[in-house]
């Protein structure tokens, strides 16, 4: 728990939940303003980046050739990572990535790859030996909370920019072409995060939210409003009637971004 | 507002006890006006106190309590020692030394060094602050003879038995000497090994059928049988 | 991907293993298991055999991790190189990593974590083979391993999956089932106070199934929980009945 929040503020805006009311004048069941801009690394074959509230994150995608895992032979790979970066808050540390970075990537990774955003199949360079990998990788720059929800909409917004160049296979060799092609897409997943604060149930907690937060879930929903992944996180738990709300919820409010954003 | 238990009910964390007008005892917390058992344990019900006995749990330090344990650093100002607790203890120089401590004088490891079992009492423990020992009353100090053994803690009061009996009982029928930590060890001094384990013997018999009818029968007569020597019972 | 390989379910809703479609797999629990440990606790799921051991509440090390105002818990959940078909590294993966959080976040909620500050308990989870549904047959020993250290609890927690085969909702997926089918739910639970500790999905699932499936491991979480006290109990049984026979003090 940061040092830099008072006490008194953390009672405040537990009060302040439990009667409805947040301390951004915010609605409970509402998301912070978005802005996202894509396209904005030149050197990345995609790029995006989000504002989420005061919350800033930065994903680039890079494709390069690569071999296909054993099982998938005929799939493109994709791979997800985040790095906290020290400069998004006092509490992130330089150093290989913690638990709480290896589980932002993995549940970014799981939304995308459970919903198949990637047509992986369409990344088979050669059956068995060679694929395209798309590597997708998170920046955190601004910690303000809702990292996951940030950071799923900002990687979803970057494949969709995602430029892998035209090929053609001579003799079994890779033969780059002219010009490039959009990444092919199969879906759109969006992932929102319902926090547990006083037993009320929360859309984007911030930061200092999420410092009183009991516990999270956070749900991708793809664009027939179907499930396709979910995480539960935090020390605390949920009723079986609370999850059921969330879940709700969840497809309510992604598909309000997806209109919102028109995807 | 019933109750949900048989006397003497083996229990497990979680299982509901009693409901409405019943107060939580040992082992035991309440949510939302229900009782529920905090470990594995048999529960009771003794004037509308809802209490277990723990058959596991772990030695939480009390004021005032008589402990055993091992020093396993010497620092600075004083000890380190394990009490076989989630705390470690500390017994500080100027307790020992009965005087301020110097440290261009005094080297502490001549007076305690990591390994030694020491008889203690907690002198202070706080939620914030270690357990803090002390050797200054009769009795207490470094253990230089006898035999240790290990039991559950809270199978401790079923040693001493009603009133002590059990426990002088023995004193008497071994002529050793017992210290009783009431962090589950016990220290046996007696004249000759035999007695020592006769004692041991004893005590393990009580830990492992401590709630049997006729226990205190049986304990008699394990000590009448193996009896060395027979001596007039010291004052105890 | 659901769509390449042979029928999970026969005709007549039978499982490759022969079991329905709502019904677990074999359980043993024992507890106790590992003398060097505070707590411990073994169990086979199904082909699933995971040892797990408690330590504490002790001092931490490091000491700067303690927490002056409660205790801190700790878990490792690690799978031994020879748990599953191709050796695994002893490294641990990321997927352990995630796991070994999402498994103490599903034990937390059980603990008094602020009866005893600036402590720590440590769970240590071994994976010694791996069939399908490792978590929660994890969560389950780990539970177990809790109690057995003495450490006060909420309740016990108990864990169980169910998913998606072959267009319908089952009940505690195995290896197969849950490489190929469409969707792995685990749940963890409590059930003495209704709360759900972990709650994890892959998959894709109509919000209906989804439920389902919820409400389904809930079921077999329950079904668990019996054979969880029931393995506590047997440990202490031999205290018990000559307890109730008691008379005297």
């Amino acid at each position: 728990m940061s040092s830099l929040i008072t006490k008194v503020r953390l009672k405040q805006i537990s009060q302040h939940i439990e009667k409805g009311k947040r301390l951004d004048e915010r609605g409970l069941h509402e998301h912070r303003p978005i802005t996202i801009e894509e396209g904005i690394i030149e050197k990345a074959e995609g790029s995006a980046r989000i504002y989420l509230g005061k919350t800033e994150v930065l994903v680039g995608v890079k494709v390069e050739t690569g071999e296909p895992f054993p099982d998938t032979p005929n799939d493109g790979v994709q791979t997800v990572n985040a790095e906290l970066v020290p400069l998004a808050s006092p509490n992130f540390e330089p150093g290989p990535p913690d638990e709480n970075s290896i589980e932002l990537a993995r549940i970014v990774d799981r939304g995308l790859r459970e919903s198949h955003a990637i047509d992986t199949e369409k990344l088979c360079i050669e059956a068995g030996k060679k694929v395209f990998v798309v590597f997708i990788d998170v920046y955190v720059l601004n910690h303000d909370g809702n990292l996951i929800d940030a950071s799923a909409l900002a990687a979803l917004a970057a494949l969709m920019n995602t430029k892998i160049p035209n090929y053609e296979v001579k003799d079994g060799e890779l033969k780059i072409k002219q010009g490039y092609t959009q990444l092919p897409m199969k879906s759109r997943p969006i992932t929102v995060t319902v926090g547990k604060i006083n037993n009320q149930l929360v859309i984007d907690p911030q930061y200092e939210e999420e410092q009183v937060m009991d516990s999270r879930i956070s749900i991708a929903v793809n664009e027939k409003g179907n499930i396709c992944a979910v995480q539960k996180g935090g020390s605390g738990y949920f009723t079986p009637q609370q999850i059921l709300e969330a879940s709700k919820l969840a497809q309510a409010k992604a598909a309000e971004l997806r209109k919102k954003l028109n995807w | 507002m019933p109750t949900y238990f048989e006397k003497k009910q083996l229990v497990t964390p979680g299982e509901l006890l009693a409901e409405g007008d019943y107060l939580s005892g040992e082992n035991t917390y309440v949510e939302e006006s229900k009782i529920y058992a905090q470990r594995i344990g048999l529960v009771d019900v003794d004037n509308k106190k809802v209490n277990m006995v723990a058959l596991r749990a772990f030695y939480v330090p009390k004021v005032g309590d008589i402990v055993i344990g091992t020093v396993t650093e010497v620092g600075f100002n004083g000890w380190t020692v394990n009490i076989k607790s989630p705390y470690n203890a500390l017994l500080r120089a100027s307790d020992v030394l009965n005087r301020s401590f110097k440290p261009q004088n005094d080297e502490l490891s001549t007076v305690l060094t990591s390994g030694d079992l020491i008889v203690a009492k907690i002198a202070s423990y706080d939620r914030l602050h270690d357990p803090q020992l002390t050797v200054g009353e009769p009795g207490l100090g470094k253990i230089t003879r006898g035999q240790i053994l290990h039991v559950v803690p809270t199978k401790i009061p079923r040693v001493i038995g009603r009133k002590g009996s059990m426990i002088s009982m023995i004193k008497q029928e071994t002529n050793c000497q017992i210290v009783l930590g009431l962090n589950g060890i016990i220290l046996v001094t007696g004249k000759t090994p035999e007695d020592e384990e006769l004692a041991i013997t004893a005590i393990k018999k009580i830990e492992q059928e401590s709630h049997t009818s006729g226990l205190t029968d049986r304990i008699t007569q394990l000590l009448k049988e193996n009896e060395v020597n027979v001596e007039e019972p010291k004052n105890e | 991907m659901n769509d390449k390989h042979d029928k999970l379910i026969d005709k007549k809703g039978i499982r490759l293993d022969g079991r329905k479609a709502d019904e677990l797999r074999p359980l043993k629990l024992q507890v106790g298991v590992l003398p060097n440990a505070d707590g411990s606790a073994y169990i086979e799921h199904g082909k699933n055999k995971i040892l797990a051991a408690a330590f504490g509440p002790r001092e931490m090390h490091p000491k700067h991790l303690a927490l002056a105002d409660r205790m801190v818990l700790r878990c490792r959940y690690h799978m031994a190189p020879f748990s599953v078909q191709e050796r695994k590294s002893p490294a641990p993966s990321r997927r352990e990593v995630e796991l070994s959080k999402v498994i103490r976040e599903s034990l937390e909620p059980a603990l008094f974590l602020e009866l005893y500050p600036r402590t720590g308990v440590d769970v240590f989870i071994e994976v010694l083979q791996a069939d399908g549904g490792t978590r929660c047959a994890s969560i389950t020993a780990a539970a177990l391993a809790i109690a057995d250290a003495g450490v006060p609890m909420r309740d016990l927690v108990v864990a169980c999956a169910a998913g998606k085969v072959d267009d319908t909702v089952v009940l505690d997926l195995h290896d197969a089932e849950d490489k190929l089918g469409a969707a792995d739910v685990p749940v963890a639970y409590m059930p003495a106070l209704n709360a759900i500790t972990l709650l994890q999905m892959d998959g894709i699932l109509t919000p209906d199934e989804f439920q389902q499936a919820v409400d389904m491991a809930m079921g077999g979480c329950k079904k668990i929980y019996e054979m969880q006290k029931e393995a506590l109990k047997t440990k202490y049984m031999v205290v018990k009945d000559v307890e109730e026979s008691e008379v005297e003090e």
